[in-house]
């Protein structure tokens, strides 16, 4: 031992006495996921405390949003988790929608659990890619985001925005969908299984990739309602929670999908979770593709929170005055406080919204996912090995646009 | 849903009548008012009691309403994963008063706490480790009241003569911008130019 504790007393110093090794994981550590510095309290090579600091992209996006409109507000969502952007605006226009009482119009509802899946599959690929990555596994990561590509020009196609979209608006989805892309779409559906069977038989089976995370960093029954887990943290331990299916919203009440869920509760279950959600996610859009092309119709609930059509501007005075009252005032909003969920890729995304009759918010609280898993650091890399620290964080799916607001 | 949500907050009344100042549903939502002394007391009984189950803690905010003598609303959060139903409780706290802690109920509790210290000052009794969480190291202020300026009070840039980074009082360039939307029609604050001959109040046209 190096620190002197065998027999060699007569040198020992003060210095010489301290075991255990602090260490500064982060700020610009690549497998820290973004700005995560973690106070690391080391016994050699095992962690014995984790503390995180967080708060380094901070932007004070709650104070922010209290002196803008509620459409202005919109696009802080997408800076949330920027992972899968369009989920983060999901909650936020949900949270609108379920205090002015409007309702969406079917097309507009398909279109929105058309490309909530479409985030979802953004983000389990980023992750597992990333957490492979993190792991030692390279080739994933290029093979995924060659396929994050094509997403995102989905997301291009119909918003005009690759990441940042603003594409959901309170009352149903800014433009309707062109019917090319609709099919463009089904076609990436088809080709899809193929690539995620191609990343699957890089890492499943994969011997390191297994020893890194089998075993590594299990979540308990117990340990999910301590620490208030959500999402694949939930389901990669066995019990089938997903607010699609316990608290249905928007349309998802008539899709056919499955929960898959883990048995052990370590990275790796959660790994495999991902990727059969991934496979699922593709099943919903073929079934939303499917019922797109019959779908047809208004894809904005016409009235005061939404825009008036483009001809209607054109020969109206009052589509004209309405236009610019919507886009300089903005809507109000009757008072009351809402609280809407949203099974985002990560967990439960939550907006409080406590509104004031006015077209301001009063006060929103986002509630990220990322902010509880990220809690339980200290908890669950106890006693693990520091390599396995990156392993965890990974499979936690932290971002740090939600999680520090 | 609502029907359901009802019963349970008449049950949660039942049970605890110490505990319950008022509740409603509302937009398929269950709101309970909490006296603070026993919040701790209602949480631990809708954690384990087996109708409520509310086993998993949601979220901890604060809202602050100016001007009322009771100025913050603690908001407390719950799902029961098991019952699949979910609760919000409020509790009212004067500027100055303490709120216990539910660390020792929820673990989960911890950062929400420490984020509630942080955005609005609001102390809880028997947390661990109350730290700031989300502000940078040494920030003073409480930013999520609403007497707190958005701009806040303090810049910083890298200076390149002291080789670091300097704290310097906001120096805007341009007013911050807050625009006035409310139409003069509608209880406007101020009144219009050439009005002030009219001699009637603002607003009472």
């Amino acid at each position: 031992m190096m620190d002197g504790s065998k027999g060699f007393d007569d040198a020992l110093t003060g210095e010489q006495k301290i075991r255990n090794f602090n260490i500064n994981f982060g700020p610009q550590h690549p497998a820290a996921h973004g700005v995560l510095r973690l106070v690391l309290e080391l016994d050699g090579e095992i962690v014995e405390r984790c503390d995180p600091h967080i708060g380094l992209l901070h932007r004070g996006t709650e104070k922010l949003m209290e002196s803008r409109t509620y459409l202005q507000n919109l696009p802080y969502f997408d800076r949330l988790d920027y992972v899968a952007p369009m989920n983060q605006e999901h909650a936020w226009c949900l949270a609108i929608e379920k205090l002015t009482g409007v309702e969406v119009p079917r097309r507009a509802s398909l279109i929105r659990v058309l490309y909530c899946e479409i985030g979802r599959v953004l983000n389990h690929i980023l992750n597992i890619t990333t957490q492979a990555m993190d792991v030692g596994a390279m080739t994933p990561l290029a093979w995924g985001f060659e396929e994050r590509e094509k997403l995102m020009c989905f997301y291009e196609r119909a918003s005009g925005a690759r990441l940042h979209a603003a594409y959901f608006r309170p009352g149903g989805v800014h433009q309707d969908l062109p019917d090319a892309l609709i099919d463009d779409i089904e076609q990436w559906a088809h080709e899809f299984p193929a690539i995620i069977d191609d990343i699957g038989g890089l890492l499943t089976e994969n011997r390191i990739f297994k020893q890194r995370n089998v075993d590594i960093g299990i979540v308990t029954e117990q340990d999910i309602l301590d620490y208030g887990f959500s999402g694949v943290m939930v389901r990669g331990s066995g019990m089938a929670w997903d607010l699609r299916r316990a608290q249905p919203y928007e349309c998802y009440d008539e899709f056919e999908f499955e929960i898959p869920i883990g048995k052990n509760g370590d990275c790796y279950d959660r790994y495999l979770c991902r990727m059969e959600e991934m496979r699922q996610s593709v099943s919903i859009i073929k079934q939303a593709v499917g019922k797109l092309r019959e779908a047809t119709g208004d894809v904005l609930a016409r009235g005061k929170l939404t825009p008036p059509s483009r001809s209607d501007m054109k020969t109206s005075m009052e589509s004209l005055i309405h236009h610019f009252k919507l886009y300089t005032e903005g809507f109000h909003v009757p008072a009351g406080e809402v609280y809407c969920p949203v099974e985002a890729p990560k967990g439960e995304f939550g907006v409080y919204l406590v509104a004031d009759g006015s077209n301001k918010p009063y006060r929103s609280k986002i509630r990220a996912p990322g902010f509880l898993h990220l809690q339980a650091m200290d908890h669950m890399s106890k006693g693990h090995q520091l390599a396995d620290v990156a392993a965890i964080i990974g499979t936690m799916d932290v971002v740090f646009g939600e999680i520090d607001r | 849903m609502s029907d359901s949500l009802k019963e349970l907050g008449g049950y949660i009344e039942a049970k605890r009548p110490d505990c319950v100042l008022a509740w409603d549903v509302t937009r398929g939502e269950l709101n309970v008012d909490v006296a603070p002394a026993n919040i701790e007391g209602l949480v631990e009984f809708l954690k384990s009691d087996q109708t409520c189950k509310f086993s998993t803690l949601v979220d901890i905010t604060a809202v602050d309403y100016t001007g009322r003598a009771k100025r913050f609303d603690v908001v407390y959060h719950f799902l029961s994963m098991y019952q699949n139903h979910r609760i919000r409780l409020r509790v009212s706290v004067r500027e100055e008063q303490m709120v216990s802690s539910i660390c020792e109920i929820h673990p989960s509790a911890n950062w929400f706490e420490r984020e509630v210290f942080d955005m609005f000052g609001i102390l809880f009794t028997g947390h661990p480790d109350l730290r700031r969480i989300l502000t940078d190291y040494g920030f003073r202020g409480y930013p999520l009241r609403k007497d707190f300026p958005t701009t806040g009070y303090t810049e910083v840039r890298y200076d390149e003569v002291e080789k670091r980074v300097v704290y310097e009082p906001v120096s805007l360039v341009q007013e911050y911008r807050q625009f006035d939307f409310m139409s003069p029609w509608e209880g406007a604050e101020y009144i219009l130019p050439g009005d002030e001959k009219d001699g009637t109040e603002k607003g009472t046209k």
